[in-house]
């Protein structure tokens, strides 16, 4: 990048104010009735890390539950209302719009050196979709039939049957998705058109690249969810009757139909993690990305490839064993430019001058926890393996790795390194560290025990246990004792961060990517004069980038 | 003037009356073709009209009253992307349902 | 604020950023964001074409049986309405881009009631078909083999979501055809009018494809 200034030396100039003061209107108007993409960014983070701590408490209740055999502190009718409203919570509006509606909102532009979105309007627009979803989905806990006890997969007839209010849970689901679709095709466009002059295709940087690989997938792949849960509606309330058994319906075709999103979902929720990711190791390697063009076509091939292997999800579902071949070795071949992305990320530490700074713990605990996570998706999709850890606590394991020790630890890590871009404020780094400890230890307690719970027979959504998995739950819940401990030191340090008088440079870290070159926290603008990119993302070795040491 | 050119650029010309008249006619005609075979008793006609007529009457559509015909590369990968998309969504969940 | 038009390079799909009374205007992107919008519906209505498909390959006779009770004239009628009503969208477009503001508008009523004369056959249609018990859940239809009353669940749903569609359509076309009469569309901005048109004319294809598969399944 030919504009990027040394690191440490420019403080935010006093000509322009920072775009938390640029605005016409006043107080609250001048957040709700926003079309600015950091703004919206900031909107999304405060609403998400809350509907995340509401996941978190309703998981480690139903850990508590499992402190004990028999009853413990709910009835079995709560526990599985319990675990569907924490999927239904972390999945639809935590990791789902995860770094995409914070990061992606808040550096995208920048990332690329745009002002803003192609559709800022549509942009708030989408904020307001996933408040009404998160609105209606909330309404379902309590109207009706109470919160839904089917899981947060929706499986038909249970789902069409019960009485508890599945149809809001799953009309907000469809709202939620809109937003998703929405933000997707803001993205998309944005890239397409918005980058600055000299930004080709390939000196986009890995970020932009994963949110543009992502948006692809929530545009093409969300429509078949929204289908599919207006049927379950349509069936529910009209009597439609598609997957009703008794009229000769297929209660597997609902089941390949939600997977259809479903698990190309699971890829919007990993992209962009793994974007963040490719962001932050270069930095604090000090040195290039090793395998650019390899990141951005194994993005490319894991949305493509990730689309296809849905059944994995089914392999016991009574489908044709022609299918199930198809799509074990579809899904094989996806794990493919994973791997190859986690080989480039380790081979960038080679040779470079490592700093242990706490981005970059939590995305080296990122690469050791998507690996574990990673590999167990892969022997799920082995059929011989898939029969015997179908529905136990293997598969928790696996998708709280990959979900959690994924995607979550890059939103911790994307949340540290941003941190000071974003609110002009640097955090405590010893405590971050602190927590980074307690998070690392406190999470490989709690599922690397479901792991092995789930080799040994434990199933999944069950309220109680038998007396041999007993010793393991109690495990368990102490790993999630430590992991919450961790949860609430690192945010009540980046809230306290806030506080602290002393303001950021433009440049703490030493990146070199664009939004380094502006203000901590940056104008409303972004820029002042619109960058002109002469350079490939990640050029390390020019003098005037190396930060003051 | 630059935003008269900004549309010119994209598609220099502004494609007639005639040539959309012309394709409509040729719709109505494949409709006709259409009901036709499906009228002929012939299972296999009918789903030859299936099969042929509907996606060119489609594609009619798609490349002359949506424009695709004029606009750029890189909007037709995208439209091929989207529809192999549900082909490919299609075809592998046949994959269960013709070998059960 | 205003900056002046910047070339995008590499991009294969357009370039020409430009300014129009001070606001930011992206022809291209807009069209381009409204094209991604088109692919959302294609999968949104390709979820119940899967639906059909895997329920057609089970129950085969079923659905050729079932086929035979739906009204194929009415059918052909209705394709031929939205045929004529993408053709009236797209003159339409073309009216206002040779400054033909007079045919512009006449062109959009005609399709906005070529629109409205589709709801209306469907209203029709459906009307004799719940007059005559075949409904979601009517006693009647229950008493009928499994295949056929998959048939229906699929018909109301398909025609029904594509009814919605429709009448969205109208709804924007009139509002169009508000700006198109206060010159808010002009020959030098009517990328609105355009969106419409692409999105009237992806409701047109889901019907071209609806036809056989509905109608002439018989």
């Amino acid at each position: 990048m030919s504009t990027a200034p040394a690191a440490d030396a420019a403080v935010s100039p006093a000509s322009e104010p920072s775009f938390y003061g640029g605005s016409s209107r006043a107080g609250i108007a001048s957040w709700l009735l926003t079309t600015d993409h950091k703004r919206i960014g900031i909107l999304y983070l405060v609403a998400m890390v809350t509907f995340f701590m509401v996941g978190v408490t309703i998981g480690a209740l139903m850990r508590i539950e499992h402190l004990t055999m028999g009853p413990t502190i709910m009835k079995a009718t709560t526990y599985n209302a319990m675990f569907t409203v924490h999927g239904v919570i972390m999945i639809f509006l935590f990791v789902i719009p995860g770094l995409p509606a914070v990061f992606g909102n808040f550096l995208l532009p920048i990332m690329i050196g745009a002002k803003d979105v192609a559709f800022p309007r549509l942009n708030l627009l989408s904020w307001y979709l996933y408040m009404s979803g998160a609105a209606i989905a909330v309404g379902a806990l309590f109207t009706g039939g109470g919160p839904p006890d089917t899981g947060w997969t929706f499986y038909v007839p249970y789902s069409v049957k019960t009485g508890t209010n599945v149809t809001m849970a799953v009309f907000g689901a469809f709202v939620l998705g809109f937003a998703s679709i929405l933000t997707g095709l803001n993205f998309i466009t944005t890239i397409h058109r918005m980058r600055a002059k000299g930004m080709s295709w390939m000196r986009m940087p890995l970020f932009p690249w994963s949110l543009y690989a992502t948006a692809w997938v929530q545009v093409l792949a969300t429509p078949i969810l929204g289908i599919t849960l207006l049927l379950v509606i349509l069936e529910r309330v009209f009597h439609l009757g598609i997957f009703d058994p008794a009229i000769g319906g297929d209660p597997i075709l609902y089941q390949h139909l939600f997977w259809t999103y479903s698990h190309p979902a699971v890829y919007i929720m990993i992209l962009p993690a793994m974007g963040a990711i490719s962001e932050i190791i270069p930095t604090f390697a000090h040195r290039t990305i090793f395998g650019y063009k390899a990141i951005v076509f194994s993005s490319m091939a894991i949305a493509g490839l990730g689309s296809l292997v849905w059944a994995h999800h089914m392999f016991t579902s009574g489908m044709s064993e022609f299918a199930i071949v198809v799509f074990s070795l579809l899904t094989f071949l996806v794990s493919i430019p994973s791997a190859i992305k986690v080989f480039n990320w380790v081979a960038t530490l080679y040779k470079g001058s490592v700093e242990l700074r706490p981005p970059m713990l939590f995305a080296l605990a990122f690469i050791f926890l998507f690996s574990i996570g990673g590999l167990t998706g892969l022997f799920q999709g082995a059929l011989a393996v898939n029969v015997h850890v179908h529905d136990t606590y293997f598969i928790v394991g696996h998708f709280h790795y990959v979900m959690f020790g994924g995607t979550g630890f890059a939103f911790f890590a994307a949340l540290h390194y941003w941190y000071p871009k974003m609110f002009g404020r640097m955090y405590n780094e010893r405590t971050a560290i602190v927590a980074f400890v307690h998070l690392f230890v406190g999470f490989n307690m709690l599922y690397f025990t479901f792991l092995v719970l789930g080799l040994e027979g434990m199933p999944r959504r069950y309220y109680d246990h038998l007396p041999q998995f007993h010793s393991g739950h109690i495990h368990a819940t102490i790993g999630s004792w430590i992991l919450v401990a961790g949860l609430l030191i690192m945010f009540a340090n980046l809230l306290r961060g806030l506080f602290r008088k002393a303001e950021v440079p433009a440049n703490p870290w030493g990146g070199v990517t664009l939004e380094w070159t502006v203000p901590s926290p940056p104008p409303v603008e972004n820029f002042d004069v619109l960058p002109v990119i002469t350079e490939p993302p990640y050029t390390f070795n020019h003098p005037a980038k190396e930060p003051a040491a | 003037m630059s935003s008269t050119t900004a549309h010119e650029a994209d598609s220099p010309h502004v494609v007639g009356y005639a040539t959309f008249i012309k394709v409509w006619l040729a719709l109505v005609v494949l409709t006709g073709a259409l009901v036709g075979l499906s009228s002929a008793h012939n299972p296999n006609l009918a789903l030859l009209g299936l099969l042929i007529i509907t996606p060119t009457k489609a594609s009619l559509v798609l490349f002359y009253f949506m424009h695709l015909k004029y606009e750029k590369a890189g909007l037709k990968y995208m439209v091929t992307t989207a529809l192999a998309v549900l082909v490919i969504f299609i075809f592998l969940t046949f994959s269960d349902y013709l070998f059960r | 604020m205003s900056e002046s038009a910047e070339p995008h390079t590499g991009d294969p799909i357009g370039e020409h950023v430009t300014e129009h009374a001070g606001e930011h205007r992206d022809y291209v992107g807009a069209k381009l964001g409204m094209w991604i919008f088109v692919f959302t519906e294609l999968i949104l209505f390709g979820g119940l074409f899967v639906a059909y498909g895997m329920y057609r390959s089970m129950h085969p006779h079923e659905f050729h049986h079932a086929s035979g009770e739906l009204n194929v004239t009415l059918g052909v009628i209705n394709t031929l309405i939205l045929l004529t009503s993408s053709l009236t969208m797209v003159l339409s477009i073309v009216a206002i881009r040779l400054q033909r503001k007079g045919q512009s508008i006449a062109f959009l009523a005609a399709t906005m009631v070529l629109g409205c004369a589709f709801l209306v056959n469907k209203f029709f249609e459906w009307s004799a078909k719940i007059h005559h018990g075949l409904y979601p859940g009517s006693e009647h239809l229950m008493a009928r083999p499994p295949g056929e009353r998959l048939f229906f669940g699929l018909y109301y749903g398909m025609t029904g979501l594509h009814g919605l569609h429709v009448t969205v359509g109208v709804v924007v076309m009139s509002i169009m055809m508000a700006l198109l009469v206060r010159d808010k569309i002009r020959h030098d901005d009517f990328i609105k009018l355009e969106n419409t048109g692409l999105y009237w004319h992806l409701v047109d294809i889901i019907w071209i494809f609806l036809l056989p598969l509905f109608y002439l399944a018989a």
